[in-house]
């Protein structure tokens, strides 16, 4: 038990800071800048923006939940549901940071098709559970 | 606590004072946009660290390991997508343990579904309730579970 709560008030301290700079960094960027930045990236193209998505969360990283908020903000900013979906889903299968960390460990092979594999499958995953929210 | 969330939280407060300094009408604004996403999702993540230390405290990787480790068949595909779904902390730690997994004969296509399955967050999903619905939450798992399976059977058949 005492081992549990220590690991989980480490995570929870190291990742607080991280969430309310997050949260005040929405905020700044929420009215005018964010938008703008969201307009440049994504050009409400229904081929290329989940492509987009799934490139941005591969480069990012960092705790889920950062990608949930700045995913949610995307969405309310009219960024397509696929491309959210595909920015979900890559920012944590996909790890290009740690590419290096997983090459060392498991082999170029291995850690180039699984990241490849996974970046592919964010897209196919977002275009999956877009098409079955809309069927059921 | 980790130096890096402290620096980036330092260099946003920096921002802050900048943005206040030429703008104090816009500072004001940002700041109450910010306490509002907070008031939402305050409590939720609450609820999100909570769920993390039942998480913390009912699996730890040796238990993940004695179980990938030991199950076969459908079992084991069903301990990788499990256990790769409750399983805490950065993904870096895991690799020293899914290497010695590996070498003690578990595939790479288990591990690869082990990794993938780390993108379900059970103890995450209020805040994707809150944001996305319950049920895009429950299609996107749904989804997610299959294509954790297709991923590692890619790497199975090819024996990769």
């Amino acid at each position: 038990m005492k081992k549990a709560f220590t690991k989980t008030v480490n995570q929870i301290t190291s990742f607080l800071p991280i969430l309310i700079g997050i949260i005040l960094l929405i905020g700044l960027l929420q009215r005018s800048v964010l938008r703008l930045f969201y307009l440049s990236i994504f050009h409400k193209n229904p081929l290329i923006d989940p492509v987009i998505g799934a490139a941005l969360g591969s480069i990012l990283a960092g705790h889920p939940i950062t990608s949930y908020i700045l995913g949610g903000e995307f969405l309310k900013q009219g960024v397509s549901l696929i491309a959210v979906l595909a920015f979900l889903v890559s920012w944590v299968t996909v790890g290009i940071t740690q590419l290096p960390v997983e090459i060392i460990y498991f082999g170029r092979r291995f850690a180039l098709i699984r990241n490849t594999l996974s970046f592919v499958f964010a897209i196919l995953v977002a275009i999956t559970t877009a098409f079955l929210l809309k069927i059921i | 606590m980790k130096r890096g969330g402290i620096y980036f939280l330092a260099a946003v407060l920096l921002i802050h004072i900048v943005v206040g300094i030429i703008d104090y009408d816009y500072l004001i604004s940002s700041l109450r946009f910010s306490f509002r996403l907070s008031v939402r999702i305050g409590p939720v993540i609450i609820s999100v660290f909570f769920l993390i230390f039942i998480t913390n405290y009912l699996i730890t990787p040796d238990l993940i390991k004695k179980h990938l480790g030991q199950e076969a068949g459908i079992r084991r595909w069903l301990i990788a997508i499990g256990s790769g779904a409750i399983s805490t902390g950065p993904i870096f730690l895991w690799y020293p343990i899914l290497k010695r997994l590996h070498n003690g004969g578990v595939s790479y296509g288990f591990l690869a579904t082990f990794l993938y399955c780390r993108a379900i967050k059970p103890p995450l999903f209020p805040l994707l309730v809150v944001y996305f619905g319950l049920k895009l939450t429950l299609i996107l798992t749904a989804v997610m579970i299959c294509y954790s399976i297709i991923i590692g059977v890619i790497f199975e058949i090819n024996r990769l």
